[in-house]
């Protein structure tokens, strides 16, 4: 990859400061900071959410609009602002005027938004909100987006670039402040300085240990090996969690900054970044960073001629779950199964090639440049007593706005999922949000008012895990959630530790036995089912205390929070076998509404098991007895006329 | 006997990459193979492990592990349904139901006619537009166990 350097006196005097009184150096850096434009500038949010709710089109489509209407504008791709359920968003920037965003801009509808904007005009049902910047002139009657409710109350630090700057761009990074920690770093800090200020920062572990990041640096720092290593985990395994992604996609230097101040803090030569397979656009932009990184001397030998170096190398993760642990993570880069080893030796002390290795989240790492620019002072000025700062939540599942939501720590979940969410979609009841993934736990209504912080997670048996939050409405049956995670952990569980591997097992078989239908059990298997809440809190505890890793040892908690708060769905499969949520399908039947059903015969037709029959024109009837429950029917009638009971 | 050769030297050209490998380079070199190649055969498991000096069956013992890896052809489209947390809750398991009684297949399988594979992945990362899946790069989102058979339909048409 050949990448022009920068201009080397704009470099040099970017990174000692970007605050001046000169004319000229101020307009040039509210270019690049995207504060104004000479030429109109269009903005299409080409994250993964973003192409998947169809941007690659809406981009085609902006280029054939600006081609089409002969209009010179710069077209930018950024990452995501993280309102995924409002993609494709598209900003407009004209000279003069402030920046403003457009949302769902599925590929028919750019033609006549752009138009109008063109010749002035906001076509309000499009409108996202406009961007607040001094000295440009506002959009007429548009909301701020910082009075935009989803935006309003986040304090996006660790986010704040995404989706604003174009992460193909290293200028641009620069022009909003970055690299300057790095250089501050390595000409006027000693490495145990550097651990002591983050340190003091208060700065904990966010991908869910919340081990003290200055902390743990310090354990490879008093080491007598010299040849460390650093690892950045980016192998986002957490289903329900794409933080990590979103902040790779859309402000990779961040990341990349803080890991070079990482290394140079612990002593490390060689970084790797440990990501995901099943993250390729991240893994571009990532490439392309590090060789524009490299190629203006903040990466690599000597850099900005301190004479310390780094190498940096990406190493892609073959998708498995137990990866996540720091152990199984090392074999997995030395090319061995991933299956974690017994701790002590910790990786600070004999880590990767048996050398000490510092193992840090992306999110840790991308909140660091921050702290070493801005002080220690300033980052634990915000949050609670024993958790610093801000905290990125992938907020999804059954809420209005689903995204990526940073909040001081000590907001509350109520606020996260109502205010910022936008509540419950669809009108429906809340009844709990999963968080922190299958290691995690699930928090009802009656808690939903706790204050978001490491130990007060805890206290309702949840954790908070890398950030996934995952919200259930009332017809989501929290046993099937319950056998949801453990089919996934004991398919991920590695197999090295009994407890674990035939412990999770069992657990998912017992949930399976609870959720299947009566018409097949026999005697033996009725008395086990009533035997099975007992059963399933026994190997709980013993999977918890006996298991080799994180992995096995938080393995029940699934089961062990829904049975905590939701003991009474659990009996309700066990007694009366009913799902009261109506979501498993083998505990509910299908019927149809005599008066809705116009006799079609289009759901007979669909049935896989042949249960429905009639003759055309009039009602048709489910045969109970053959009905698999699979719900095919309900999903082709026209007429609503087939309801689970 | 033709498209052996190809195979060997195909995978002959991906190893001249990685001089002086180590065990470390192993994943890197069964990931671009299975890039190039679509799935990990026997005779790439073999060359690989003559070329990093290792049992065969060391080779599988960590292409089995991960989940990334295949061992028969994928169809020409791949389909990656996601069956993450966000995407079970919104209904993903019925999407899969419906993709499986589409394509009468099941996940791992091929269709007969070689056109699609189809396979669960943990998550993809698009939380936000659950449920989602992943055709041979191109996501679609918001899916529902209606809007399955068209998108079947557009591809088949596309493969014609």
């Amino acid at each position: 990859m050949q990448i022009k350097p920068l201009d080397k006196e704009f470099l040099t005097r970017a990174l000692d400061s970007t605050e001046s009184a000169d004319p000229a150096w101020n307009e040039k850096l509210a270019v690049l900071q995207r504060k104004k434009v000479e030429k109109p500038a269009i903005y299409v949010g080409t994250g993964t959410c973003g192409l998947g709710a169809g941007a690659a089109f809406t981009l085609e489509a902006v280029k054939k609009f600006v081609k089409d209407h002969n209009i010179d504008a710069e077209i930018v791709e950024v990452g995501c602002v993280g309102l995924c359920a409002l993609e494709p968003i598209v900003d407009v920037q004209l000279p003069g005027k402030t920046r403003i965003a457009f949302q769902k801009m599925t590929e028919d509808k750019v033609e006549k938004v752009l138009s109008a904007i063109f010749k002035g005009e906001v076509l309000q049902e499009n409108v996202m909100g406009q961007y607040r910047v001094e000295g440009q002139e506002a959009w007429k009657d548009t909301l701020y987006i910082d009075e935009h409710p989803f935006f309003a109350s986040q304090t996006r630090w660790v986010l704040a670039n995404c989706g604003i700057i174009n992460p193909g761009r290293l200028e641009e990074y620069i022009a909003h402040g970055g690299y300057v920690a790095l250089k501050k770093v390595l000409t006027g800090m000693k490495p145990i300085e550097v651990c002591e200020e983050v340190e003091k920062s208060g700065l904990r572990g966010r991908g869910g240990g919340g081990f003290p990041t200055g902390k743990k640096w310090k354990f490879a720092h008093g080491t007598e090996d010299t040849h460390r290593y650093l690892v950045c985990n980016a192998d986002e395994g957490d289903p329900g969690a794409f933080m990590d992604r979103a902040v790779i996609e859309g402000d990779p230097h961040r990341l990349l900054e803080g890991m070079a101040i990482a290394a140079y803090a612990i002593g490390a030569q060689k970084a790797y970044v440990y990501i995901r397979a099943e993250y390729p656009l991240a893994i571009q932009r990532l490439r392309y960073a590090i060789a524009e990184a490299k190629a203006n001397n903040l990466l690599g030998e000597n850099i900005l001629g301190s004479g310390f170096s780094l190498e940096f190398v990406i190493k892609m993760g073959a998708g498995a779950f137990v990866c996540g642990e720091e152990t199984a993570l090392i074999h997995s880069i030395e090319g061995k199964r991933g299956m974690p080893r017994p701790r002590p030796p910790f990786p600070a002390v004999k880590g990767l090639f048996q050398h000490p290795t510092i193992i840090n989240n992306v999110e840790s790492l991308a909140n660091v440049p921050g702290i070493l620019s801005k002080g220690a002072n300033w980052f634990n000025a915000v949050g609670t007593g024993g958790s610093k700062g801000t905290k990125v939540f992938a907020l999804s599942g059954k809420v209005s706005r689903t995204g990526l939501v940073e909040v001081a720590m000590g907001t509350t979940l109520r606020h996260v999922i109502f205010e910022i969410g936008g509540g419950i979609a669809k009108g429906k009841a809340y009844k709990a949000v999963q968080i922190g993934g299958p290691s995690g736990g699930c928090i009802p209504e009656s808690h939903v008012d706790i204050e978001i912080d490491y130990e007060s997670l805890k206290t309702v048996g949840a954790m908070m895990g890398s950030g996934g939050l995952v919200v259930m409405d009332e017809d989501n049956c929290m046993v099937d959630v319950a056998k949801f995670f453990m089919d996934f952990i004991q398919r991920e569980s590695c197999g090295k530790c009994t407890p674990c591997r035939e412990g999770t097992r069992r657990m998912l078989e017992i949930l399976h036995r609870i959720t299947r239908g009566a018409k097949s059990e026999n005697e033996q298997q009725t008395l086990e089912r009533f035997q099975s809440i007992i059963h399933l809190e026994k190997l709980a505890e013993v999977i918890r205390d006996t298991s080799l890793c994180g992995l096995g040892q938080t393995a029940p908690n699934p089961v062990l929070s829904t049975l905590r708060w939701f003991r009474h769905e659990y009996e309700a499969h066990v007694y009366d076998r009913k799902c009261p949520a109506k979501a498993c399908t083998d505990l509910i039947k299908y019927e149809i509404d005599p008066a809705k059903c116009k006799g079609c015969s289009l759901c007979s037709k669909g049935c896989p098991a042949q249960a429905i029959s009639g003759t055309i024109k009039s009602p048709f009837v489910i045969d109970a007895d053959k009905c698999v429950g699979c719900g095919a029917c309900a999903d082709t009638c026209r007429f609503d006329a087939i309801k689970k009971v | 006997m033709s498209t052996t050769v190809s195979v060997e030297e195909g995978i002959r050209a991906i190893l001249e990459n990685y001089p002086n490998a180590g065990r470390d380079s192993l994943i890197p070199i069964l990931q671009e193979i299975q890039e190039k190649q679509g799935y990990l055969s026997r005779e790439a498991v073999v060359l690989v492990g003559d070329f990093l000096k290792l049992p065969t069956s060391k080779i599988y013992g960590v292409a089995t592990f991960y989940n990334q890896f295949r061992f028969t052809p994928q169809g020409k489209y791949h389909i990656q349904i996601c069956r993450g947390t966000a995407c079970h809750v919104k209904g993903s398991a019925a999407v899969l139901e419906a993709l499986k009684r589409e394509l009468k297949v099941a996940p791992g399988e091929t269709t007969r006619d070689g056109l699609f594979s189809l396979e669960i992945v943990a998550c993809i990362g698009a939380c936000g537009l659950a449920p989602v899946m992943n055709i041979s790069g191109n996501f679609h989102a918001n899916l529902t166990t209606q809007k399955i058979p068209e998108i079947i339909k557009s591809y088949r048409k596309a493969a014609e």
